[in-house]
């Protein structure tokens, strides 16, 4: 979004006193400039304790590589993540990978192997203090007040220092044109294809939250992931985590994420 | 002044045509690559930063190293540099601009370069290493023009000038410091996770940037009339002798805290290097040679009647200049994505157009050096 909060407000302000206001006013004003963009910009976080906090658990035990390639496939799908043959020019936003490269720092060698040889579903964390956010020069990557990490690809300059921020190796960036990989592919004209030069990532399926549907991993393997509001002590996801032990990525790092895998 | 840019030997407008001629073929690479996409390069998702950012690393310490001249002309009236500090300060702008170029050429969407300004975000090390590098930019082009004018003229330097000159010092150690924090705040990547990141930074452009000045000044010495002084160029050997013994001490601190705590990811980084991780060990012999190099240009160094002999100086100040770069140009960036996140070794090889798009950038750097040090020349042979 090119505009900062005082534009916005001036612009909110105006277009109050015309008479037109949400998306309208933008749509006005600014056509196009909503497509690119997801959800709030980073300077609306409330200090507050949020009342929503998105995560995602995962039960290892029932993930198998048929859960993996639903997820995958379903989520490629959605957002046009391109496919290349070339493992230099790779992009993915869920992916699965062994538990030794899954939890690299605490890999435990003694684990029993009905376990250790199961993939584990990787992508973004959505962490509460994500490195990711912190080192962006321009905001294009920012965290919503619900948690979500989300990436405004119009505004990335495509520095890469996110990349180099992120502990999970959960970015991946355009290193050209995305539509070479999306070529003989079903697209879905609901979401926008990407920009070469610009990073991308697991949006948490941000497009489908505002429109209260759930993410579409969680959707398409109900049984395998659930999604829910950790900052709701009532909610399916704290449920979850009361009765069954779990694990996170790296906590040593602080960063915090959301996503947490059922062992 | 810029006129005397425009005279100058068959000699000289040789080497500017070659210059040019390697810019082209870099100019070249860099339009194939703003229309393909850096997938041109050899990075991946795995190793993201290369040649170029390493490159970036290299020239900001480069840069920095003209503050060993600037203290003790400005600070210590040491009057011997009188004549060879704006080498230093002209140095520091060719290097500078090879800094912002390598960056240019680094970014994915160069043409939304600006949205750093738009959108400042303050708590992005990249936002204040904006700010430092174009800084330092200007206060060297000031000073050094400045200097040079009033040199041209046959006064002092304006008054006015002196505070820019103070504002040097600390701003050259700050522009190595911010660069050190583009990587000593990552967590998750051990290698550069490193409190001394800052101060290795700064011992090693203190022993870089002289010792291509001294290289420079000899050159400069072989190819026109202008002397620039025995006991100056014996100065700055000794500074790259002090810089280059801390570097590799640093170096050495590095190893003690990796390997004595023996915790796996401290040591993964600098294994992989040195020794080489899960049979790959395509860096090991680069990362030898740098400390062969290093250790070998202190050694030369070190012996007063060696380094007096200016065969002997130039080849030390190539071996640390040399060392410096694998160093830093090589290891330091490529090292730190190796191992990946996932303790996977991912292997990373510079391509053509990626090596042809940072040596343009070199003859850049190149080019705005021989200008100015050709104008810095011209005025100085006038009068003599």
């Amino acid at each position: 979004m090119s505009m900062d909060r005082r534009e916005f407000i001036k612009v909110a302000g105006l277009s109050a006193l015309l008479g037109v206001g949400g998306k309208g006013a933008f749509e006005l004003l600014r056509p196009g400039e909503l497509d690119a963009f997801e959800g709030q910009a980073p300077e609306n976080v409330p200090a507050a304790t949020p009342k929503i906090r998105w995560a995602i658990t995962i039960d290892v035990r029932k993930t198998d590589n048929s859960v993996v390639q639903k997820c995958r496939g379903v989520c490629d799908y959605l957002h046009n993540v391109p496919h290349f043959d070339n493992p230099k020019d790779e992009v993915k936003w869920i992916w699965g990978d062994t538990y030794e490269h899954a939890f690299a720092d605490g890999a435990n060698e003694y684990m029993d192997s009905s376990l250790a040889d199961l993939p584990f579903l990787l992508l973004c964390n959505h962490c509460d203090h994500p490195p990711c956010v912190r080192v962006c020069p321009t905001k294009a990557t920012f965290r919503r007040p619900d948690g979500i990490v989300a990436m405004d690809y119009h505004r990335c300059i495509g520095c890469r220092f996110c990349m180099a921020a992120c502990p999970f190796g959960s970015r991946s960036f355009n290193w050209r044109d995305p539509r070479d990989g999306l070529k003989d592919r079903k697209l879905n004209p609901e979401f926008p294809t990407r920009m070469r030069g610009v990073v991308e990532k697991c949006n948490l399926c941000v497009e489908r939250i505002d429109k209260g549907l759930i993410p579409a991993c969680v959707e398409t393997c109900p049984d395998v992931l659930a999604f829910g509001n950790l900052a709701d002590p009532n909610s399916n996801v704290r449920q979850i985590l009361r009765t069954r032990t779990s694990l996170r990525r790296k906590i040593e790092l602080g960063t915090e994420p959301s996503v947490f895998y059922l062992v | 002044m810029l006129e005397k840019a425009l005279v100058g030997s068959q000699r000289y407008w040789g080497w500017i045509i070659f210059l040019l001629a390697i810019i082209s073929v870099g100019f070249a690479c860099w339009i194939y690559q703003l229309n393909y996409g850096l997938g041109i390069t050899g990075m991946s998702r795995d190793i993201s930063w290369g040649v170029y950012i390493a490159q970036f690393t290299y020239f900001v310490g480069v840069a920095a190293g003209a503050v060993m001249l600037v203290i003790p002309k400005y600070l210590h009236h040491y009057q011997k540099y009188a004549k060879v500090v704006i080498f230093g300060e002209f140095l520091a702008i060719a290097a500078v601009v090879m800094c912002l170029l390598f960056i240019i050429v680094d970014i994915g969407q160069p043409q939304r370069m600006l949205n750093v300004l738009f959108y400042p975000t303050p708590n992005s090390i990249l936002f204040w290493d904006m700010i430092v590098l174009n800084g330092y930019l200007a206060i060297n082009v000031i000073v050094g023009w400045n200097s040079l004018l009033a040199e041209r003229k046959h006064v002092p330097p304006p008054a006015w000038i002196k505070p820019f000159i103070y504002l040097s010092i600390p701003w050259a150690v700050s522009i190595h410091t911010v660069t050190a924090f583009l990587y000593a705040g990552l967590p998750g990547r051990h290698m550069w996770l490193t409190a001394i990141m800052a101060p290795r930074f700064l011992a090693s452009a203190f022993a870089a940037g002289p010792s291509i000045l001294i290289l420079l000044l000899l050159l400069v010495k072989k190819l026109t009339k202008y002397e620039p002084g025995e006991e100056a160029i014996q100065s700055i050997a000794k500074t790259i002798c002090y810089a280059e013994i801390t570097n590799m001490f640093f170096l050495g601190l590095e190893f003690f805290t990796a390997f004595y705590s023996n915790i796996p990811g401290e040591m993964h980084g600098l294994t992989y290097l040195f020794f080489g991780l899960d049979g790959y060990h395509e860096l090991v012999p680069w990362m030898w040679t740098s400390v062969f190099f290093g250790l070998f240009g202190i050694l030369l160094l070190l012996v007063p009647p060696l380094r007096r002999m200016h065969k002997f100086l130039a080849l030390a100040c190539a071996s640390v200049f040399l060392s410096t770069w694998v160093d830093k140009g090589v290891g330091l960036v490529i090292g730190g994505f190796i191992p990946n996140p996932l303790d996977v070794v991912r292997q990373y090889h510079p391509t053509f157009p990626e090596i042809s798009i940072a040596t343009a950038i070199w003859a850049i750097g190149a080019l705005i050096l021989t200008i100015l040090y050709k104008i810095v020349i011209s005025v100085r042979e006038q009068d003599a």
